[in-house]
C-alpha cells in the first residue's frame, strides 16, 4: 500500500514537473482599465483550452507603458510578448518593423468581421499588426429630460450651431447644470484628443503636404474661438483641468447637459453609477455646415506581439483568444451583453441580444463608421490618423499645443495667442525633428 | 553670548514650525483620507475633507486585482540589498578620504557627487543593453547593483562626514597596538562611527525604497517592487483615486513606520557636523 501512494505521489509529481517544462509564460504588458482587469478575472477560461499557456499581468499607468515598451522594443530586450497598444503606435511602430505582422490568423478568427476604419488604423499597408481589444470613436451624450425642458431637439447628426444653440438652452448656473462639458485637461490624449477631432470637423488639418504647421490658419482659430466660447459661456467651472474621468463624474451627477466624448463612456453614463442612466440620449459628433467630417476620432485598444518576443506563437494564440467572437460571448455569459469589449467586430452590432441590453449601440457603430484614418481632414494631409497625428513626434507637439489650449481656457491667454504660440512650438518641433 | 528668546517668540516659531510640518504632511494626510473615500466622492467637487462614509473597499479592491506579498518582498530585498552593498564599498572608500586623504581628494568627491546631477533617463538605454547581454533584466540583483550605484555618491558623503569627525589618533593608536587595516576599520572605525552608519543606512534603505525610475523601467513581473505595484493602477479610462491611494498607503506605510521609529538617529545623522 506505501508503495502505490509513493508510486502515484512520484508519477504525480514527474507529471507536474513535465507540464511546467512544456509551460510556456507569457508577459502582457498592459494598461488599467476595465475591459482588461475583467479578461485578467476570465483568465480560466483560457487556461483549460490552453493549459501550455501561462498569462503574468504588468498592469502600468499609460505613459509609463508606452516608455518602457518603447525602451524594451527598441533595445531588442524582449521582456514583453503581448503589448497593449493604440491606434496612435501601431502604425508608427508596425513601419518601423517593432511589431509581429498578423497575416497568418487562424481561419476560425474571421478577420473579416473587424470594422474596417479599426481594421485600417491598425494595417500598415493593408497588413494588420495588432488585433483589437476593444475600439471607441466620439458622439455626443446628452440629457434627454434637460433637452425637452428647453423645449430643443437635438438632431441625430447635429451641427456645431445646434450644439451652441442646445448648450445655451441647457444651461442653467444657478442649479449647477451647465450646457456642456468638454475635456480641459492638457495633454495629447486629453484636451488634444477633442480639439483635434473638434479641428477635423472644422476643415482644419495640423499639416500642409510640406510639413509646414497650419495651426495659424483660419479652420483653428474657427475651432479655437468656438470652443472658448462654448466653455466659457456654457461650461462648468475650473474646466481647464477636466479629462476624461472629471467629466464622467460631472455627468454622472447630473451637472453637464451635453458632453461629447469617447463613445466608451455611453456604458458608463448608461450604467448603475449614474443618476442620469435613464435619460441620456446619443448623436453623432458634431461637423461644421458645409464640412463633410465627424471629426475621425477612433482609438483601440489593441494587443500586438514585438518583434523581440521569444515565443510569438504562444502570444499569437493568446492575442487571437482575446479578441475572438468567443471571448465576446464569454463575457456576455458571464456578466451580460452589456460588459461585452465594444467597438471591435461588425458581428456584435447584429447580435439582438447585444442591441438590447446597449441603447448606444447603434449609434456608437455610425460613429466608427464614419472615420477615416487615411484621410483624418477633409483637405490633403502628409499624415495619416484621427483625433492624433501618427508621426512619433505628436506625443510631445500635441502636450505642448494642449498647454497652451488650457492656458487658454483659464483666461491666461486669448485664443489667438495660445496658437500664435502653438504655431510657433510646433514649427520649432519640426525643424527640430528634420521634417523641415 | 546666547541669544534671548522671549515666551512670544517661542510660540511664534513653534506655531510656525507646527505650519510648515503640516503643509509637508498633508499630501500624505490627503493620500490616506482617499483611500477610504467611495471612488466618486475621492473625485468630488469640492474635495470632502471627513464627512464620507468611510470604507475599505478600495484596499479589497487593490489586494484581490493585484495581490501584495511579492511586490513587498522585492522592495525589501531590493533597498536592503542595494544599501548593504553600497555599505561594504563606501566604508573603506570613505575611510580613506577621511584619513589618508591627499591633494585631490576634495575634488574626488565632488566629482563623484556630480554623477547624481545627470538625469537618470541619460544612461537608460546603456544599462538596459548592459542588462539584457548579461541576462539580468527583471531581477533583483540587477536592481541592487544599479540602485546602489546611484546611492553611492551620498553614502560616501555622509560617511566621510561622520568619520572626519572621529579623531585619527584613536586610529593611529589601534595601529601602534598592532591592528592591521582591517581590524582597524571594523573593530576601531566602525564602532565609534555606529550612529552615523545607522543614520546612513535608513536614508539609503528609504531612498531606495523610494524610488522609482529603473524600479519602473528595469522589471517587468518577477522583479517588480512597490513602485510597479502603485504604477498599476493609474487608469486611462474610469475613476481610480481611491484605489491609487489605497495602493500608495500600502506601499509608504512599512517605510514611514521605520522613519518614524528611527526618526531621531535620522535627524541626528542628517545634521551631524552641521552644527557646530
Amino acid at each position: 500500500m506505501k508503495n502505490s501512494i509513493t508510486a502515484l505521489l512520484g508519477a504525480s509529481a514527474m507529471t507536474l514537473v513535465a507540464s511546467a517544462g512544456f509551460a510556456e509564460t507569457l508577459t502582457v504588458a498592459t494598461v488599467n482599465n476595465g475591459d482588461m482587469i475583467r479578461m485578467q478575472g476570465l483568465m480560466q477560461a483560457f487556461y483549460e483550452a490552453h493549459p501550455d499557456i501561462q498569462v503574468n499581468w504588468v498592469t502600468l499607468e499609460e505613459n509609463a507603458l508606452r516608455q518602457q515598451v518603447t525602451t524594451d522594443i527598441a533595445t531588442g530586450g524582449g521582456q514583453y510578448d503581448v503589448l497593449t497598444i493604440g491606434t496612435y503606435e501601431v502604425p508608427i511602430w508596425g513601419k518601423q518593423g517593432w511589431l509581429v505582422p498578423l497575416d497568418n490568423l487562424s481561419a476560425d478568427y474571421d478577420v473579416d468581421d473587424l470594422l474596417p476604419a479599426v481594421r485600417g488604423a491598425l494595417s500598415v499597408d493593408d497588413t494588420l499588426f495588432a488585433l483589437p481589444f476593444y475600439g471607441e470613436s466620439a458622439m455626443i451624450m446628452y440629457r434627454t429630460d434637460l433637452a425637452e425642458k428647453a423645449g430643443i431637439q437635438m438632431p441625430a447628426s447635429p451641427t456645431w450651431t445646434d450644439v451652441k444653440a442646445a448648450a445655451k438652452a441647457m444651461t442653467d448656473k444657478d442649479n449647477e447644470i451647465y450646457g456642456i462639458c468638454l475635456r480641459g485637461k492638457a495633454g495629447w490624449g486629453e484636451n488634444m484628443a477633442l480639439l483635434g477631432a473638434m479641428s477635423n470637423s472644422y476643415g482644419a488639418r495640423w499639416f500642409d503636404m510640406d510639413w509646414n504647421p497650419q495651426l495659424d490658419s483660419a479652420e483653428w482659430q474657427e475651432t479655437v474661438a468656438d470652443y472658448l466660447d462654448l466653455m466659457q459661456n456654457y461650461g462648468p467651472p475650473g474646466a481647464s483641468s477636466n479629462g476624461f474621468n472629471e467629466n464622467l463624474t460631472l455627468f454622472q451627477q447630473g451637472k453637464c447637459g451635453m458632453w461629447i466624448d469617447a463613445t466608451v463612456a455611453a456604458g458608463f453614463v448608461t450604467g448603475p453609477d449614474s443618476t442620469v442612466a435613464d435619460s441620456v440620449g446619443f448623436a453623432q459628433f458634431p461637423n461644421k455646415e458645409g464640412v463633410d467630417n465627424h471629426g475621425n476620432w477612433l482609438w483601440a485598444w489593441s494587443l500586438a506581439i514585438p518583434a523581440s518576443s521569444q515565443k510569438q506563437d504562444a502570444a499569437k494564440t493568446f492575442i487571437e483568444w482575446a479578441t475572438s467572437k468567443e471571448y465576446t460571448e464569454l463575457v456576455a455569459s458571464e456578466q451580460g451583453w452589456r460588459a461585452a469589449p465594444p467597438g471591435t467586430r461588425s458581428s456584435l452590432y447584429e447580435n439582438p441580444d447585444y442591441l438590447a441590453d446597449a441603447p448606444f449601440a447603434e449609434m456608437t457603430l455610425e460613429s466608427m463608421n464614419a472615420v477615416n484614418t487615411q484621410h483624418p481632414s477633409v483637405q490633403d494631409t502628409p499624415y495619416t490618423g484621427a483625433q492624433f497625428v501618427a508621426i512619433p513626434e505628436f506625443q510631445g507637439i500635441g502636450t505642448d499645443v494642449g498647454q497652451q489650449m488650457s492656458a487658454a481656457l483659464a483666461g491666461q491667454k486669448s485664443g489667438e495667442e495660445a496658437l500664435a504660440e502653438a504655431q510657433t512650438l510646433t514649427d520649432d518641433a519640426m525643424i527640430d525633428a528634420g521634417y523641415k | 553670548m546666547a541669544r534671548v528668546v522671549t515666551p512670544a517668540q517661542k510660540s511664534i516659531n513653534t506655531a510656525a514650525a507646527w505650519v510648515v510640518a503640516l503643509i509637508i504632511f498633508f499630501p500624505i494626510l490627503w493620500t490616506f483620507l482617499t483611500s477610504f473615500k467611495p471612488e466618486e466622492v475621492a473625485v468630488a467637487s469640492p474635495p470632502v475633507f471627513v464627512g464620507f462614509d468611510w470604507t475599505m473597499q478600495n484596499y479589497h479592491d487593490v489586494i484581490a486585482q493585484r495581490g501584495y506579498g511579492s511586490y513587498f518582498w522585492n522592495s525589501v530585498v531590493i533597498s536592503v540589498g542595494s544599501t548593504v552593498l553600497g555599505m561594504i564599498i563606501a566604508i573603506p572608500a570613505a575611510w580613506a578620504m577621511a584619513f589618508v586623504h591627499g591633494k585631490r581628494t576634495k575634488d574626488l568627491l565632488m566629482w563623484m557627487l556630480s554623477t547624481k546631477m545627470m538625469p537618470a533617463a541619460g544612461v537608460l538605454v546603456p544599462i538596459y543593453l548592459m542588462g539584457k547581454s548579461l541576462g539580468l533584466i527583471d531581477t533583483r540583483f540587477m536592481l541592487m547593483i544599479v540602485l546602489m550605484l546611484m546611492n553611492l555618491p551620498i553614502i560616501v558623503w555622509m560617511l566621510y562626514t561622520y568619520f572626519r569627525e572621529i579623531p585619527g589618533d584613536i586610529l593611529e593608536a589601534a595601529r601602534m597596538d598592532g591592528a592591521n587595516l582591517m581590524s582597524e576599520i571594523l573593530y576601531v572605525l566602525t564602532p565609534m562611527a555606529i550612529p552615523g552608519i545607522a543614520s546612513t543606512l535608513l536614508l539609503n534603505v528609504i531612498l531606495a525604497w523610494n524610488e522609482s525610475f529603473w524600479t519602473l523601467n528595469l522589471t517587468t513581473f518577477q522583479a517588480a517592487p512597490l513602485t510597479k505595484f502603485i504604477a498599476g493602477f493609474s487608469s486611462p479610462q474610469g475613476l481610480f483615486y481611491g484605489k491609487l491611494s489605497a495602493a500608495s498607503v500600502m506601499a509608504i506605510v512599512p517605510i514611514m513606520v521605520i522613519g518614524w521609529f528611527s526618526q531621531k538617529q535620522l535627524v541626528r545623522g542628517l545634521t551631524f557636523g552641521a552644527v557646530k
